[in-house]
């Protein structure tokens, strides 16, 4: 499903991705992991078409087709799902209102007929209760005054609601209490099915305790430096990231 | 003799005993501006809600050379003076035998001197640039006189110990005075300094006072500057304090408006380059008749400098209090963030606060806001401390302290603030009995 | 990268005007040029008393001595005032008995605006008055309304029928001297709407009229006057539009609303005069004195206003909050593009005691334009226990337009509380982005964001005219909302 090749990327001249390599299949889940300053949420970013992060080389492939020429609307369109690990306040926007935007202009895009007001209100209900979110706050402002563990589940809403391919969940986990990451992870698990992917991108072990990965990823400065089955996460947690750099840097100065 | 009559000759004979000064380039465009601009009226937007006509429809003595010991100036010295560096004015006059300078770092000369010697180029280039944002004849008055002026001069990389205190004195014993003092204070790099600036009026008649004080402040300097005007019921004063920071630097205000006639101050704090950042801090606490008119003007000329501005008025009996304050966001400053509040309480059935918070914006990637509120002393609040045992008077009181304390403890030399919480207590023990 | 996403949020708010076209009318009209003549001549053509001759003639000559105001926030080349046609009449001339008497060629234009008599007539209930350049063409549902005693006509035909009305009343709120626009309006204006409402009776449909300036070089002074008696209630809209033309053309125009204790009036506005053209040639110089007079206890009077045309506009509706409890609303969206200027806020004159006010000013700018708010509060010594709100937000889009908030705030009582609060701020790239990441292009995000950022204001406004508001805000700034 996604190929990524030798990917760098920068913002404002500074180099933070230095040839990234990853490959994910339908029906997977993996997790990138790091310290700060690693370039986890980069790539998240330059997947979803941030525009400030300029790629200065190497590909990504998407479904058969080079991702890096889409637009970020059109990535969307084609199935690549961003969880912001802020997400953005818009005043006077109801996520009602956004929502039903959003899914009618996808449907645009696929050739297909809008969906009238009782369709989506009906697809809604459905969403609603299978990431358990309040109606209450969908009819807010989209995001604004909302709590952080708020914002997180609308996202997750929202993702229910454009049931995207790839879904890249950027520290999704931060900032949320252990009740909060259980009913996010639950809804993630919900949705992930043999068709679609998941990329989790966290500074922290513990939402792994309800997602399982199958792949784990150890980013450190701009690069990939260690992948393992789930269990490398632990050993992660259990030593810190120190261990990591050490043998890095290590490494490098050989 | 007319007020303005005598403005001419005193030009003239100004121009010729001094003519050779750099000054004089100055003085010639303040003056034929003056004459075009006049005094402002409340036709003026700037000058909306004061009228200062009146002013010049007074007779005046133009004393130039009056007669005052130190030891006079004794009772009027702000605390903690002996470890000051005073600069004393006399009848708008800069006075070298009264003023005592403590710091080797700081240099302290007549104006006309410093624009003679090394310093030319700094008094030339920045002298009078308070004019770009006075769109009136009543800063030409001043630049048009500019003489006996002051200059100061904080050394690079020198933060000063001691404080500056910079007095106006105006001698009013044996009739209306009317002073200009002007002075140019040049803050070099990564200096530091705390000013103090106060008005003094000797005598029962009335003064006058039309000051300019220009601050430069340049790369990572720091400047703090206070005002305190806690003169007599008969003290008038235009007091306008420009500060420009022409390179990365910060500075920190506080204006503290108590006592006076009628005052108009005008202070502006101009960005001249990016990532300035500048706090500017007021309290008008007023009684009786007194007017008190702020006008603040923050530049954003450049892009990412920060602005954080809070005036606050408790303005009692047949007081008004005013707040104008603009901020200006020119066309490629982005990134700026400017915050301005200004809050009043009125307590008494006369009093009255005209307020006009202006934001001027001409970049989009701006954070701008400004709140202004006008109202009387929370009720909720004055019952909630009667509730608890607190007689009313004592409860008003405890408030209004509180409303003044955000700005209060802004002023961080210590002891000019508890001598400013003093005044303002007593202030407020005063009204509320 | 921050010019990318601007220059595409810019390309999104060019659009052109879709009002633009002119109709092939043969119209009557006065020589050009302004002076006692012409107000002969006005008078005349309008078959008026003596009585509205000389007050005609009493403002003209206090407005000779006039000078333009300076003070507000534009800037545009002196106007010749000889060189404005102060009188054109469609040739087919009036006493319609019913819209179907209309000049065929008119009523397409109408169909054009969106506005089709027929069907306003058919379906949504709207009272129309139509003011075409400078008269009144037609007014709908006059029977209707007369049965619950409503007067809903043209001013010329209440200065003929209701002479003691007009008498009483106009001027009263804004006297012919008041300002220097409003002195040239009371000398030439030709037409407007008058409406009356009588005591206790709410009137049972929106009240609604269309103005549009037709005819080359001619200015329009329409003059409204509404009268809303005891306990009586009455919402009015009205909307402008006008062809496209190189030349500036001036509008200046009164409204005076009245409302006695306990009564009502809503008025709201969806004006969207030619801007003029994107490089800033011609448009409407929209000069407009509105103001209102809540004059008995427990009255309301509320404003609300969505102002996307003109190339310049100055204009502040206004309340005086003069008897006690009174109500004073001003609601106003405000967009400007390529090169339109405007100047416009209100003024809440808080005179009894208990009164309250609120304003909610939304300014959007784009391309090189400048939008201010200027707006006043003033608590007179005796509004004791008044209370104002107000609420100024600018969005900008691009960097080169500027929005600019004047507030001026006046409180000569204790027992008041004023408050004001206003931010600036841009559409944000990430918020862009954030729509963009969800599948919503540019173009519509844009679309979105200015419509929640309005929206506190589009909520005042009657649902007939609520989507048609929508609708040019989403043309004014876009090429279609998605």
């Amino acid at each position: 499903m996604l190929k990524i090749e030798n990917l760098h990327a920068g913002i404002e001249g500074k180099k933070i991705l230095k040839g990234i390599n990853l490959e994910i299949k339908a029906g997977e889940v993996h997790v990138i992991m790091g310290p700060n300053g690693s370039g986890k949420s980069t790539l998240a970013s330059v997947l979803a078409g941030r525009e400030n992060y300029e790629v200065t080389e190497g590909s990504v492939e998407y479904m058969g087709k080079e991702l890096l020429d889409m637009s970020p609307e059109d990535r969307a369109r084609e199935g690549v799902f961003l969880a912001f690990q802020y997400p953005v306040e818009i005043p006077g926007l109801s996520t009602t209102n956004f929502m039903k935007t959003a899914v009618n202009e996808i449907r645009k895009y696929h050739g297909q007929e809008p969906l009238d007001a009782v369709a989506f209100l009906r697809m809604m209900k459905e969403k609603m209760a299978l990431v358990n979110i309040d109606q209450s706050l969908l009819s807010r402002p989209l995001n604004e005054g909302f709590s952080g563990g708020e914002k997180k589940r609308n996202e997750i809403f929202q993702m229910a609601m454009l049931q995207p391919k790839l879904a890249i969940m950027d520290e999704t986990d931060s900032g949320l209490d252990i009740d909060a990451i259980r009913i996010v992870s639950d809804s993630v698990n919900k949705l992930h099915n043999k068709d679609n992917a998941v990329l989790l991108v966290t500074h922290y072990q513990r939402l792994l305790d309800y997602i399982i990965p199958d792949f784990v990823h150890v980013m450190y400065n701009g690069r990939i430096v260690k992948s393992g089955p789930k269990e490398l996460a632990l050993e992660l947690e259990e030593k810190g990231y120190d261990f990591i750099k050490n043998e890095i840097d290590v490494a490098e100065e050989a | 003799m007319n007020t303005l009559t005598y403005f001419q000759e005193q030009f003239n004979q100004l121009q010729r005993t001094d003519a050779a000064d750099g000054l004089i380039a100055i003085r010639k465009t303040a003056s034929d501006a003056f004459n075009k601009l006049g005094i402002p009226t409340t036709r003026n937007e700037e000058w909306k809600y004061t009228r200062i006509g009146g002013l010049f429809n007074k007779e005046y003595q133009f004393d130039i050379n009056p007669a005052i010991t130190s030891k006079e100036l004794d009772d009027f010295r702000l605390p903690a003076h002996a470890q000051a560096n005073e600069i004393v004015f006399v009848n708008g006059l800069f006075s070298s035998t009264l003023s005592t300078i403590r710091s080797s770092d700081l240099i302290v000369l007549n104006l006309e001197d410093a624009a003679k010697n090394e310093y030319r180029d700094i008094v030339t280039k920045n002298l009078g640039h308070s004019v770009h944002y006075a769109n009136d004849g009543i800063n030409a008055l001043n630049t048009a006189f500019a003489h006996g002026g002051v200059f100061v001069q904080v050394k690079k990389g020198k933060s000063l110990a001691n404080p500056i205190y910079i007095y106006h004195v105006s001698n009013a014993r044996s009739g209306n005075s009317f002073s200009q003092p002007r002075g140019l204070i040049h803050v070099d790099e990564n200096a530091g300094v705390q000013i103090v600036e106060t008005f003094v009026t000797l005598g029962e008649q009335e003064s006058f006072t039309n000051q300019i004080l220009e601050i430069v402040v340049q790369k990572d300097a720091r400047v703090e500057y206070y005002k305190i005007q806690n003169d007599k019921s008969t003290a008038s004063q235009v007091s306008t304090t420009h500060i420009r920071q022409v390179e990365k630097s910060f500075t920190h205000s506080v204006v503290i408006s108590l006592d006076g006639n009628i005052i108009r101050n005008n202070l502006n704090v101009v960005f001249d380059a990016d990532h300035c950042e500048s706090h500017l801090y007021g309290l008008y606490c007023l009684q009786n008749n007194t007017h008190v008119d702020n006008h603040t003007v923050v530049d954003n000329a450049k892009p990412s400098c920060f602005s954080n501005e809070l005036y606050k008025g408790v303005v009692g009996d047949n007081a008004t209090g005013i707040f104008n304050g603009k901020i200006f966001v020119r066309k490629d400053a982005q990134k700026t963030n400017a915050y301005q509040s200004n809050k009043n309480i009125l307590i008494s059935e006369t009093a009255s606060v005209n307020a006009k918070p202006q934001l001027e914006i001409f970049a989009d990637d701006v954070k701008c806001s400004h709140g202004c509120t006008v109202g009387s002393l929370d009720e909720e609040a004055q019952f909630y401390l009667v509730s608890r045992g607190l007689s009313k008077q004592s409860a008003r009181a405890l408030l209004l302290q509180a409303f003044a304390m955000d700005i209060l403890e802004n002023i961080k030399p210590e002891p000019i603030r508890k001598y400013v919480e003093q005044l303002i207590s007593e202030r407020l023990e005063i009204d509320v009995l | 990268m921050n010019d990318v996403v601007l220059s595409n949020i810019e390309k999104t708010v060019l659009s052109d005007y879709k009002y633009g076209f002119v109709t092939n009318i043969r119209a009557d009209e006065a020589p050009m040029g302004l002076n006692e003549d012409i107000v002969r001549f006005i008078s005349a053509k309008k078959n008026e008393p003596q009585w509205m001759l000389e007050w005609r003639l009493k403002a003209f000559r206090q407005w000779l001595k006039m000078e333009e105001p300076v003070w507000a926030n534009v800037k545009f080349p002196p106007i010749n005032y000889q060189d404005i046609i102060y009188y054109s009449a469609p040739k087919q001339r009036p006493s319609l008995n019913s819209v179907d008497d209309i000049d065929p060629e008119l009523k397409r234009t109408f169909d054009k605006l969106g506005i089709s008599l027929d069907e306003q007539k058919r379906i949504s209930g709207v009272a129309v008055d139509v003011v075409v350049d400078s008269v009144s063409i037609a007014t709908t549902f006059k029977e209707q309304l007369s049965k619950l005693g409503i007067i809903f006509c043209s001013i010329s035909e209440a200065i003929q029928k209701h002479p003691d009305l007009v008498k009483k009343y106009m001027g009263s709120v804004v006297p012919a001297t008041d300002n220097y626009f409003a002195a040239l309006n009371s000398a030439v204006f030709s037409d407007g709407s008058f409406c009356f409402i009588p005591k206790g009776v709410r009137s049972p449909m929106e009240l609604s009229t269309y103005f549009r300036i037709n005819a080359e070089n001619t200015g329009q002074f329409e003059r409204t006057l509404i009268v809303a008696e005891e306990g009586s209630y009455v919402s009015y809209l009205e909307g402008c539009t006008a062809p496209m033309r190189d030349e500036n053309q001036l509008h200046a125009a009164v409204v005076e609303l009245v409302a006695h204790e306990k009564a009502e009036i809503k008025y709201s506005t969806v004006q969207n005069w030619y801007p003029g053209d994107k490089e800033g040639k011609g448009g409407i110089y929209n000069f407009v004195t509105k103001r209102g007079i809540c004059l008995g206890d427990h009255s309301k009077i509320s404003w609300t206003q969505v102002e996307t045309g003109s190339a310049i506009t100055w204009k502040y509706p206004s309340v005086i909050l003069k008897g006690n409890h009174s109500i004073g609303e001003f609601y106003s969206v405000a967009v400007t593009n390529n090169h339109q200027q405007a100047d416009t806020g209100t003024k809440m004159t808080h005179i009894g005691k208990n009164t309250k006010s609120r304003i909610v000013s939304k300014g959007i700018s784009a391309g090189v334009s400048n939008n201010s708010y200027r707006g006043l509060v003033h608590i007179n010594k005796n509004a004791s226990n008044s209370r104002n709100f107000s609420q100024c937000d600018s969005l900008l889009l691009g960097d080169k337009c500027g929005a600019h908030t004047f507030p001026y705030i006046e409180v000569k009582n204790n027992s008041s509380i004023v408050e004001h609060e206003a931010t600036t701020s841009k559409i944000g790239e990430d918020q862009v982005f954030y729509c963009n990441q969800r599948g919503i292009d540019t173009e519509t995000a844009v679309a979105l964001i200015i419509n929640g950022f309005a929206k506190e204001v589009m909520n005042q406004l009657p649902m007939e005219f609520a989507v048609e508001a929508q609708k040019l805000l989403a043309i004014s700034l876009e090429g279609s909302v998605g």
